[in-house]
């Protein structure tokens, strides 16, 4: 089961180390990784997207929460929540295709943030499906870089991480 | 008042007390050695490498319930810390290591002794800090040892750059530090408790496993008080011993890979578990498929809530401090109008009775070659029970830890979960510093002795006049018994050739050397090791004992608690 884990824990060096340390030296998943500071300055919030049994989830959070740096643990992925993540992704954009990527962008939503005589770049948000579901809708030969954020997550309504 | 980060470090192993800071001293430590040199408020112990720096702290810990201190330079000094550090952090024993560093300036540009501490010693610490500038520095410190004794204790290293103990600033020692990510539970939750209390006063078989937890955690006592009120059988684990008295009958010896017939088969086939400070290691319940066969309801309790439902699902949760949870219990046990099924208890102990009439420790006493569990028997007699007792790792440790019947806590001192060998010497040096008057014994194999023997020179120097009692089989005797079991008898690599003559090796060292080859010799050998006249010697026996020997009952990894090998089905 794919789970979102997030945390809030002490904006220090070494912090997020401790998180990817913990999660390697015990053989847990990462799919993905996301952390910045808060509007308070002394914390950092961290997404961590991860994939494991009941079991493995149970002691992935209980593993974070031991951590000395680690303030809160929420599991998203226990209640109602969204999820964002972040793309950019350069495409070859040259003749007919020029048009075809521009419409296939909007139909995703995706905004064309720079362009070229011969690129576009694309900005998209969504959730991870959606982000995957675009570059499926693509000649991946047309495809010249992407980048991805991972994701980040929030609880829906009164449902929140805070110190 | 003003003070140098190098004054701020001593002053604040002062401000905790601090009796002995074991240690190495070396370039990105100076600062702090001057200062050591111009105070008298704690003692530094030089020992001859770091690890044993360490261990001794950490044996110091287990022995005490105080938080050890050791003091290492940075580099190699701080990478020979890190199996004792490690060796700690498995058993959850409270030690600040204070490592020097570089100059912070040369941090991350390969200078000389540097390595990166803090990374290296990341997996095997409770915590651990970076002093970057020496504002922090003395509430660094207060930080590692509140974080070190509390919660599930465990080691904490401060690593500090030489510039930073050279760097001045307005010190004052705070007498406690909040910190907002870290609040240790400590009460049980009633609820949980009350089904707990509930659960136990229905069992039919039920077994008390109770760990390394109740020790640490100076629980023994309501250990006890709850163990006899029920008159359940209890079974203490390697790092349990003395949790509850070996002595007594209620006691079914020690669970696991080399627990008592009596004690895996009651643990296999109990309906009710409460499971104490305990964790269910490999070591302990075998294969856990195997284990969750036989239906049981599990009660657990822990101060450590990923030590819950990690290798066994567990029925009733309860995290806390041992002490307060067993004190609880205790208390709603008082007013439980029911009582404990008699008559169900009676069949389950006479089923008990049965296993333990197996008698599973008995060995050949009549060997005209010396018998190692004979050697440790015969401590035990000659010490009254009443001795500290190290070990290193392998059959010794085992056989230490089936015959001599520890009775009190923090009696048994060795390293269970990380098994390292080498530890047993320095363990033995932290426990007599700390208890000068007591009689400490180091039980070691002629393997494990060699990797920490410089350290006879530390004793020299202090006169620590602890025992070491060497069962010299002229084989790692574990890795042999693996090989002969699993191997196909092919030694590889495992019997000890070119052994050194430990009588002259003592000698050397200004100790007491002896050399007993016969079993009748055994018990005299001890008692004069023993007796006051060498009571400030430090004394090293090398007992020859039998080549051949194998450590019994025996679970084979991945196998179940009840597949045991006994002695005689060999």
């Amino acid at each position: 089961m794919r789970h979102i884990i997030s945390l809030l824990m002490e904006n220090e060096a070494g912090a997020l180390s401790r998180v990817a340390g913990l999660f390697s030296a015990r053989g847990y998943n990462i799919e993905s990784l996301t952390v910045a500071p808060t509007e308070d300055a002394t914390l950092s919030r961290m997404t961590i997207v991860t994939t494991g049994s009941e079991d493995i989830i149970e002691q992935i959070t209980k593993q974070l929460n031991k951590l000395v740096d680690v303030v809160k643990v929420m599991d998203l992925t226990e209640g109602r929540h969204i999820e964002r993540e972040l793309m950019l992704v350069k495409v070859k954009a040259v003749g007919s295709g020029r048009e075809e990527m521009k419409r296939t962008a909007d139909i995703f939503r995706g905004r064309i943030i720079d362009v070229t005589d011969s690129t576009y770049t694309v900005e998209l948000t969504g959730t991870g499906y959606k982000l995957d579901a675009f570059l499926e809708a693509i000649d991946p030969a047309f495809i010249l870089e992407t980048v991805r954020t991972g994701a980040s997550g929030i609880g829906r309504g009164e449902r929140s991480l805070k110190v | 008042m003003e003070a140098t980060g190098a004054e701020i470090v001593v002053r604040c192993l002062a401000e905790e007390g601090v009796e002995f800071v074991f240690g190495y001293p070396g370039g990105a430590v100076l600062n702090i050695y001057d200062e050591i040199f111009k105070q008298n408020k704690f003692k530094h112990v030089l020992v001859r490498h770091e690890q044993a720096a360490v261990h001794a702290a950490d044996a110091y810990a287990r022995a005490t319930g105080r938080v050890g201190v050791a003091l290492v330079t940075s580099g190699p000094g701080a990478t020979n810390a890190v199996t004792g550090i490690a060796t700690a952090y498995m058993d959850s024993v409270p030690i600040v290591v204070v490592t020097g560093q570089v100059p912070t300036p040369a941090i991350g540009l390969d200078a000389f002794q540097e390595v990166d501490t803090v990374g290296i010693t990341r997996p095997c610490v409770k915590h651990n800090f970076l002093v970057k500038d020496v504002k922090d520095l003395a509430v660094t410190m207060k930080k590692a040892f509140i974080i070190a004794a509390t919660g599930r204790p465990g080691p904490v290293v401060v690593d500090v750059p030489k510039d930073v103990t050279a760097h001045r600033t307005e010190f004052e020692y705070p007498a406690t530090v909040e910190m907002r990510s870290y609040n240790p539970v400590v009460k049980g939750h009633t609820g949980q408790l009350k089904r707990a209390v509930q659960m136990l006063l229905e069992a039919k078989r039920p077994m008390i496993y109770a760990g390394g937890g109740v020790v640490l955690g100076d629980a023994s006592a309501q250990l006890g008080e709850l163990t006899r009120k029920l008159g359940f059988p209890i079974t203490n684990t390697l790092m349990g011993l003395g949790g509850y008295p070996a002595t007594d009958k209620q006691n079914l010896g020690m669970p696991g890979m080399h627990g008592t017939y009596e004690a895996n088969m009651a643990m296999q086939h109990c309906d009710v578990l409460l499971a104490v400070g305990a964790r269910f290691d490999d070591r302990v319940i075998g294969n856990p498929a195997h284990f969750a066969r036989e239906q049981r309801r599990i009660i657990h309790v822990d101060i450590d809530p990923s030590s819950i439902s990690k290798r066994v699902r567990v029925d009733v949760p309860i995290v806390g401090d041992v002490r307060n949870v067993l004190t609880e219990m205790l208390a709603l046990l008082k007013q439980a109008k029911e009582k404990p099924d008699a008559t169900a208890l009676n069949t389950w102990w006479t089923q008990i009775e049965l296993w333990r009439s197996k008698d599973c420790l008995k060995y050949n006493r009549q060997s005209p070659i010396i018998k190692p569990q004979y050697v440790v028997e015969k401590l035990w007699d000659v010490t009254r029970g009443d001795a500290f007792v190290t070990s290193d790792v392998g059959q010794h440790q085992m056989w230490a830890a089936q015959y001599y019947r520890f009775d009190k806590p923090r009696r048994w001192i060795n390293s269970g979960g990380l098994g390292t060998m080498g530890v047993g010497l320095p363990y033995a040096m932290g426990v007599q510093l700390a208890h000068p008057e007591a009689q400490v014994a180091c039980v070691t194999g002629e393997s494990s002795i060699q990797m920490n023997i410089q350290e006879l020179s530390t004793c020299k120097q202090y006169r620590i006049p602890l025992k070491v009692v060497m069962l010299n089989n002229r084989y790692m005797g574990m890795v042999r018994q693996w090989q002969e079991f699993f191997y196909g008898s092919r030694y590889a690599e495992s019997y000890m050739e070119s052994l050194p003559d430990f009588v002259k090796l003592a000698e050397s060292y200004g100790h007491v050397g002896m050399r007993i080859d016969k079993p009748e010799d055994v018990e005299a050998a001890l008692k004069e090791a023993f007796s006051p006249a060498l009571k400030e010697r430090l004394v090293f026996m090398d007992f020859q004992t039998d080549q051949t020997e194998n450590v019994f009952p025996m679970v084979e990894g991945g196998k179940g608690l009840s597949e045991m090998i006994l002695a005689e089905e060999l």
